[in-house]
């Protein structure tokens, strides 16, 4: 009896369908924990979902390659999930081209902050290579965080780990900053939230109005574009300055 | 023929042209980052988003935050470098969004008030 339940738990662990299912159950599982708990960011779903899913595998000896065979089907879809945020911006054209130039200049400006800014601290404090160009592009949607990270050389799960965090920092101090600087324009504190703080921040703003939403979605695809393009380009010359 | 079909046609071939132009130029950006563009510049020669691709892009990107998981997973693989490098990335990313917070709406909403004033003016 005992024999049959280890071959078939051999079976199941290296067949993809076990943890494929693992993944969506533990999600599923995730969201209803964080609602019970009052959809707070700290705790948000995906954060949860990762803690359970790498104490699973921990307790069963299951290492991450034979997890990601089965997991890599849902993997997979971040390409087209990227290639999808074309229909926002689309929607937000008209928009976008009334405020195009201070539009850009300012996401220009918070996207290039937020990526030296962290490089910088975290070099300061004496952070291995590969943490920097993990932590380089935090600030944007994870698909294109990720696809930014390989460019880079840091480590693609790494920075989706820290992508999250970002969005929840940014959702916890995002209101009192709105606050502290006397901003009224909804569309500067939707812009701001979904350029720095990206899905996290753009749902958050969504509770603020439909405009702040609508310019929060905005920040995000600028966000995305402007450190896909500027960053691996611009961090080329960055070995040879600090000498790596 | 299915429309659900047609979409994620859609939705692959254009990260399938992004894809092969980063590889063929040695572009430094994601592919799929070039297929959203090539698809919002098809989506503006088109002038509008077919009913069915609003619908399938949609449900994706209501479920966004379960796509993420499998990568947050393998951050079981980079415990050592958490344990070594964790102070460093906690005060990067409070700091750096604080700070692109900060910017980013400073610098918006000085440039919406100039603009408005420059209206007024004119």
């Amino acid at each position: 009896m005992a024999e049959e339940i280890t071959d078939i738990w051999a079976f199941l662990a290296a067949s993809p369908l076990l943890w494929l299912t693992m993944t969506l159950v533990v999600f599923q599982g995730s969201l209803w924990i964080n609602k019970r708990l009052g959809g707070s960011p700290v705790l948000h779903p995906v954060l949860i979902s990762m803690a359970i899913l790498i104490g699973i595998l921990l307790l069963t000896g299951t290492d991450y390659d034979t997890y990601f065979d089965g997991a890599q089907f849902i993997h997979f879809l971040l390409g087209p999930a990227t290639v999808a945020l074309a229909i926002p911006l689309y929607e937000n054209r008209q928009q976008i081209r009334a405020l195009l130039l201070p539009l850009l200049v300012s996401g220009l400006a918070g996207a290039a902050t937020a990526a030296l800014s962290a490089v910088t601290i975290a070099y300061l404090m004496g952070a291995e290579w590969v943490t920097l160009m993990s932590l380089a592009p935090k600030s944007v949607t994870s698909p294109i965080a990720m696809g930014v990270s390989e460019k880079l050389g840091g480590l693609p799960s790494l920075t989706a780990a820290l992508v999250l965090l970002t969005g929840a920092i940014g959702c916890i101090l995002a209101p009192g900053l709105i606050r502290l600087l006397r901003i009224r324009d909804d569309r500067v504190k939707g812009f701001a939230m979904g350029l720095s703080a990206h899905g996290f921040g753009t749902a958050q703003a969504f509770g603020i109005s439909a405009t702040a939403g609508a310019f929060a979605g905005l920040g995000l695809a600028l966000a995305g574009i402007i450190t896909a393009f500027l960053l691996p380009a611009s961090f080329n010359w960055l070995p040879i300055l600090v000498g790596g | 023929m299915s429309s659900l079909i047609t979409a994620i046609i859609i939705l692959l071939t254009c990260q399938l042209a992004g894809e092969v132009i980063v590889l063929w130029l040695d572009l430094p950006f994601p592919g799929p980052v070039l297929g959203m563009l090539i698809l919002f510049g098809a989506l503006l020669i088109r002038g509008g988003v077919p009913e069915y691709l609003k619908q399938t892009t949609d449900t994706l990107l209501r479920h966004l935050a379960l796509l993420f998981v499998p990568a947050g997973v393998g951050l079981m693989v980079h415990f050592g470098l958490v344990a070594r490098d964790w102070a460093p990335i906690l005060l990067g990313l409070v700091v750096s969004t604080v700070l692109a917070l900060g910017v980013t709406m400073l610098i918006l909403s000085r440039l919406i008030r100039l603009r408005s004033r420059r209206a007024e003016d004119g």
